[in-house]
């Protein structure tokens, strides 16, 4: 059974995290902002993991 | 009328007039091989050792001078093993195990081949391509000499061809002037630019890689070493390319690569003090001398099929990987593998002609297989794309801290021998709880054997290697002969990793390319009566 992504809100406290994610981004030129995304990206994909979540999540971003 | 397309290193097959060319109408062969490259040449001398008449064809007089290829994989060894010219190969290359990459100078990542215990051969020399082909050139000389029926024609150009259903006409240009040539099978191992593939139309697609490098092959004349290992650089600080690949080669010579981009000058490039200036700028104060140096660009193409007819596709003419992972000359040898028995059960009358659509199918597997692993390569190298690059930059950054990212770092993934998985030669894989690595369509693994190693014990005809089972020593199917091996994992502990694993005993039907056709855990005649036509398609 191939394991579902999760699309259900799962992170505790949303804006938080999000003005986390902002705060990463302070000051930083665009090329900077890219590279940051870039290495969050690929840290994350590695603690999921599981190919079958990864190719959706990548299918789902890819929708738009 | 018949000049040199590059510098002869070694002139070993000089041209002499044949017979042939005296006749009055063109003389029939059973096969000819177009094309004294690697390639052809492995074929010659499998196609030779079976008895088969061959004839191999070479618009030059020797071996062409510069180094291509350096990697030689275990593979490429075993097979030359079987055509009897891997022990000059081993003692003049040099081992090597450990590869370092680093980013802007700083080490991201570090691989060892780790050889594993109990194998005959490494996992990879360095050695140049020239000594490479003329070792084989002087077995075939060897081969010759005990009365093997090869001929190999120095400054035979092929210049014209005509297919038919059942044989192939060749227009063969000589310093003498022209002659004819018919052959039942022609093999086609005339190179990436292969004439026969263009004469005959056939379509070669894929993909072109926009960026150029330059190759220094160099000897160090003052006191300065260099590890025996593979280094690579991405986004060196000397500037002197966007990637650098420094590895070592016999005779003190180093191979260094630089990766120059597209929009070049190649002229310019090619001059001695620039070529001198980004060897210093990289190198500091060293003294060397240039061996040989060369710009090249790359493509990953392949036929649609390498078999049309009588004419049957081989080596760089039929595919073409960049460089990043060993795979030309490499992927070459397993092609003149996979062929060879193939073609000398046909032309014996022993299997049908259908047989060598399946060297075809094998081998666009194999050429699929390259042209992935080395596409993959090459766009971490050359990213094609801002993103890309901005993911590639990641990557190298964080593989210097976090673990993780290092096996994302390609910097190619070396040749290693396909798998014939799911294809139409294979026969049953019934040995229950039997390893992945030597399921049906893998490449035996070799294994220590008494005081021999088992890969030179199995040699190049069908085989039936029991362990610790029963199993008569002799078999013959349409004429075919299968004689046993008989091996037992007591006190043997690699055989029983490498073949048994779960079970307690096996049988294995091996091809004469040494890949599995079929496993058991105990003899049934009919059983290997079915997986031997099977893998002779005879069934
Ligand atoms: C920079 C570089 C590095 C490489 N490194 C590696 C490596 O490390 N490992 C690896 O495995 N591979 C490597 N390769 C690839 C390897 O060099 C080739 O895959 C290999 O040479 C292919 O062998 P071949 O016999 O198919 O063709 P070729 O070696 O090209 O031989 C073709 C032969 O056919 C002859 N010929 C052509 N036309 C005619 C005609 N009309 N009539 C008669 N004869 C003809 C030619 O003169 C030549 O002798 C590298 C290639 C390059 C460019």
């Amino acid at each position: 059974m191939m394991t579902p992504l999760n699309t259900e809100p799962n992170i505790a406290n949303p804006d938080d995290f999000y003005a986390r994610l902002l705060a990463a981004h302070e000051g930083r030129s665009k090329a900077e902002s890219d590279a940051l995304n870039a290495r969050l990206v690929l840290i994350l994909c590695n603690h999921i993991g599981d190919t079958d979540v990864l190719g959706q999540a990548i299918d789902l971003a890819a929708e738009g | 009328m018949f000049d040199d397309r590059y510098t002869v290193a070694h002139k070993i097959y000089p041209y002499e007039r044949s017979p042939d060319q005296d006749k009055a109408s063109a003389v029939r062969h059973p096969v000819v091989i177009v094309g004294g490259g690697p390639v052809g040449i492995a074929t010659a001398l499998d196609l030779g050792q079976q008895g088969v008449p061959v004839l191999v064809l070479d618009d030059h007089e020797g071996i062409g001078q510069g180094s291509r290829a350096i990697c030689f994989s275990k593979r490429s060894l075993e097979i030359a093993d079987r055509y009897g010219c891997a022990g000059p190969m081993i003692d003049k290359g040099v081992v090597w195990n450990l590869g370092k990459v680093f980013h802007r100078d700083e080490k991201v990542f570090e691989f060892n081949l780790l050889p594993e215990e109990g194998h005959k051969y490494p996992a990879f020399i360095n050695l140049q391509q020239p000594y490479f082909e003329r070792f084989m050139v002087d077995r075939l000389r060897q081969l010759q000499a005990a009365g093997a029926p090869i001929q190999l024609r120095g400054k035979n150009r092929v210049d014209g061809i005509e297919v038919h259903d059942d044989h192939v006409v060749l227009e063969v240009m000589t310093p003498d002037g022209p002659y004819s040539l018919e052959a039942d099978w022609l093999v086609a191992c005339d190179g990436a630019n292969s004439p026969l593939r263009t004469r005959l139309g056939y379509e070669f697609t894929g993909k072109v890689f926009q960026d150029s490098f330059l190759i220094a092959d160099i000897r160090m004349t003052g006191d300065t070493e260099f590890p025996t290992e593979r280094w690579f650089w991405f986004e060196p600080s000397h500037g002197q390319g966007a990637s650098t690949l420094l590895h070592k080669q016999p005779d003190g010579v180093w191979r260094v690569d630089f990766q120059i981009g597209w929009d070049i000058d190649r002229k310019e490039e090619m001059k001695e003090d620039n070529i001198r200036r980004r060897l210093d700028a990289f190198l500091g104060p060293v003294r060397y001398e240039i061996v040989w140096s060369s710009i090249y660009t790359f493509q990953s193409k392949r036929m649609a099929r390498f078999r049309h007819g009588p004419v049957i596709f081989a080596g760089d003419a039929a595919h073409q990987v960049s460089p990043f992972g060993a795979r030309g000359a490499n992927s070459g040898m397993q092609d003149a593998d996979n062929l060879g028995w193939k073609l000398g059960l046909v032309v014996q009358g022993k299997a049908p002609a259908k047989l060598l659509d399946s060297y075809s199918d094998e081998r666009v597997h194999g050429a699929d297989e390259n042209i992935l692993n080395s596409t993959r390569s090459t766009d971490f190298i050359t990213p094609k794309s801002e993103i890309s690059k901005i993911f590639r930059d990641a990557v190298l950054g964080l593989a210097r801290t976090v673990a993780f990212a290092r096996p994302l770092v390609n910097s190619g993934r070396l040749s290693v021998p396909c798998v014939y998985d799911g294809l139409s030669l294979n026969g049953p894989d019934a040995l229950t709880g039997g390893p992945a690595r030597t399921r049906v369509g893998a490449p035996m693994v070799d294994a220590p054997a008494g005081d021999d190693w088992l890969l030179g014990l199995l040699g190049g005809d069908f085989r039936l290697m029991t362990i610790d089972a029963e199993a008569p020593e002799r078999l013959e199917v349409d004429r075919i002969t299968v004689t046993r091996v008989a091996l037992s994992a007591k006190g043997n502990p690699d055989l029983a990793a490498r073949y048994l694993g779960d079970a307690t005993s096996a049988v294995y039907l091996m091809r004469p390319d040494q890949h599995v056709a079929a496993r058991w855990p105990g003899f049934d005649a009919a059983e290997v009566t079915r997986a031997l036509k099977i893998a002779t398609r005879r069934a």
